[in-house]
């Protein structure tokens, strides 16, 4: 009985039941990948998904792209006077923003919203047995429920991150020309002088990896809800917290893996 | 137990747990083929869990379960999705698929195990409705319907695949009179008529008199008692005397004036 009343206090450590919760990610992800070679494959399922998660998350992109770009061109206009170097305000703005601010703060954003919906949904499938049901009727609920999810996510936030980029750049160029005085064209110049394809790789490889995090967290959160509607508002809420932090963790990691790898 | 016929259904010395929360410890019970076992216990003592362990919707954490002849503990997937079309499920909340029509629903198992006619599908939906009394409601989205219409569509769904048994998770739960009897009746005239097996999770022991040709109760982590109605009723254990009068014998006794309080 002692040894039990040990192993219990030790699945009480918070560090012990976020190993826990790695692992269970972890297990869902070999589902995942289980399920993706398994046939038939679910594309309704999954156009559906993309529209929902992708296409549903657009104007929330492009409001947060446009007005970043615009603030960043204000600031870096500003800060860059004094210097004598407001010239470069483009070059600072669309590096910053196809390279960092573009991807980090769509998965931000498409996370809170997207992430919270996934948890919302299959949260309340599972306690009101839905899920034990796909599984009593004999289908795969990781089939049915998180690839497509997944999937949608991987695919929906490299695209979203794209049109961010571009928006976001686009405010930039506005405010830039109206507070520097510079030409649409001379600011093209300098994106393209200051872009190359390994920046837009550097964004857009996060993104993939940010899709996941948010597909995946928001499903494995739903799939372990428990304690009714209650339970639902909890998991939910504690996706938007673990997508935001994981998603913030793994752009520095992966920014110092693609600068060594790229430079 | 009748000695003539052979178990199909066989729990032995199954043990479950929920982290320090013990359910069953050492749990044996039989299920005859063709017959009606009622299983009674009080709210919390682990009936419905005992059919999701039959469906391995749950993991036992020891012992031995076996249905028709395989081991469901260690059984394989595949072989696992072929035995839940042999067992089929109504939940105690119906778990009807929000986002899918009455046909829909009825048609996922269906689908799920191969049948691609569409043809086929509908007449089989069209069929089960009209044997649970709700024919013409194919297109209503499970938001429409009632507590006792939401039962019987998840009843049509559980047969849509000619399964051998049905487990019934608390089936009269939250309806009104009318909506018991006429579930009472469709659980004693699909017996009758398909010749299935049912296991009967409930504590409406007007219910169970209805429908039982047995009676298993849960008492104290195991089966306690089986028996025919008649011997359930006659028999001398008082829990199950107190539980069979509908815990009568525990109101009156909590009715009892106090005479140190008065009233």
């Amino acid at each position: 009985m002692r040894g039990g009343r040990w192993r219990d206090r030790l699945a009480d450590l918070e560090v012990v039941q976020l190993i826990g919760h790695l692992g269970g990610v972890a297990q869902l992800t070999g589902q995942t990948l289980r399920c993706l070679v398994r046939r038939p494959v679910e594309l309704r399922a999954l156009v559906r998904q993309i529209d929902l998660l992708g296409i549903g998350s657009t104007s929330v992109t492009l409001l947060t792209a446009i007005f970043t770009g615009m603030v960043m061109a204000l600031q870096f206009s500003v800060g860059l006077e004094p210097y004598g170097a407001s010239l470069y305000t483009g070059k600072l703005v669309s590096l910053g923003i196809v390279r960092e601010l573009g991807p980090v703060l769509t998965a931000l954003l498409v996370g809170g919203r997207v992430g919270s919906g996934i948890t919302a949904e299959i949260g309340s499938m599972s306690v009101t047995e839905q899920v034990d049901a796909i599984r009593a009727l004999g289908a795969d609920p990781v089939k049915r429920l998180v690839l497509p999810r997944v999937l949608a996510c991987v695919i929906s936030l490299p695209l979203l991150t794209m049109v961010a980029d571009i928006v976001g750049v686009l405010g930039g160029m506005i405010i830039t020309m109206q507070e520097v005085g510079i030409t649409w064209r001379f600011f093209l110049n300098q994106l393209l002088d200051t872009i190359w394809a390994v920046d837009l790789l550097h964004g857009l490889g996060k993104s993939v990896f940010f899709g996941y995090i948010i597909g995946i967290v928001g499903c494995y959160m739903g799939m372990r809800t428990t304690g009714g509607t209650a339970g639902v508002g909890r998991n939910t809420t504690a996706t938007v917290v673990i997508v935001s932090i994981s998603i913030l963790v793994s752009d520095y990691l992966l920014t110092n893996l693609f600068l060594a790898i790229y430079g | 137990m009748d000695s003539a016929r052979e178990p199909i259904i066989r729990f032995r010395g199954v043990t479950k747990s929920f982290g320090r929360n013990v359910v069953f410890d050492g749990l044996d019970l039989d299920v005859l083929p063709g017959e009606t076992l009622v299983v009674l216990g009080g709210s919390g003592q682990g009936k419905s869990v005992l059919l999701k362990l039959l469906l391995r919707l749950l993991r036992v954490d020891s012992g031995s379960i076996v249905a028709f002849d395989e081991e469901v503990t260690t059984l394989p997937q595949p072989a696992l999705a072929v035995l839940r079309r042999r067992i089929a499920m109504l939940f105690q909340g119906s778990a009807l698929f929000d986002s899918m029509s009455v046909e829909e629903n009825i048609a996922y198992p269906l689908l799920e195990h191969g049948v691609r006619d569409p043809v086929a599908v509908r007449a089989r939906v069209g069929e089960v409705l009209g044997m649970v009394g709700l024919p013409g409601i194919e297109r209503l989205l499970p938001s429409a319907l009632s507590g006792g219409m939401r039962k019987r569509v998840g009843l049509a769904r559980a047969i849509a695949f000619q399964p051998d048994v049905i487990l019934y998770d608390e089936p009269t739960t939250g309806l009104d009179p009318i909506n018991v009897r006429r579930i009472n009746g469709l659980i004693r005239s699909l017996q009758a008529r398909l010749g299935v097996t049912s296991i009967v999770v409930t504590h409406d022991i007007d219910s169970a008199f209805t429908v039982g040709d047995r009676f298993a109760m849960v008492w104290e982590h195991r089966i306690g008692f089986t028996g025919r109605p008649e011997e359930t009723r006659t028999c001398p254990w008082p829990w199950v005397r107190e539980f069979v009068a509908g815990g009568r014998g525990v109101l009156e006794a909590d009715l009892v004036p106090d005479p140190q309080v008065g009233g």
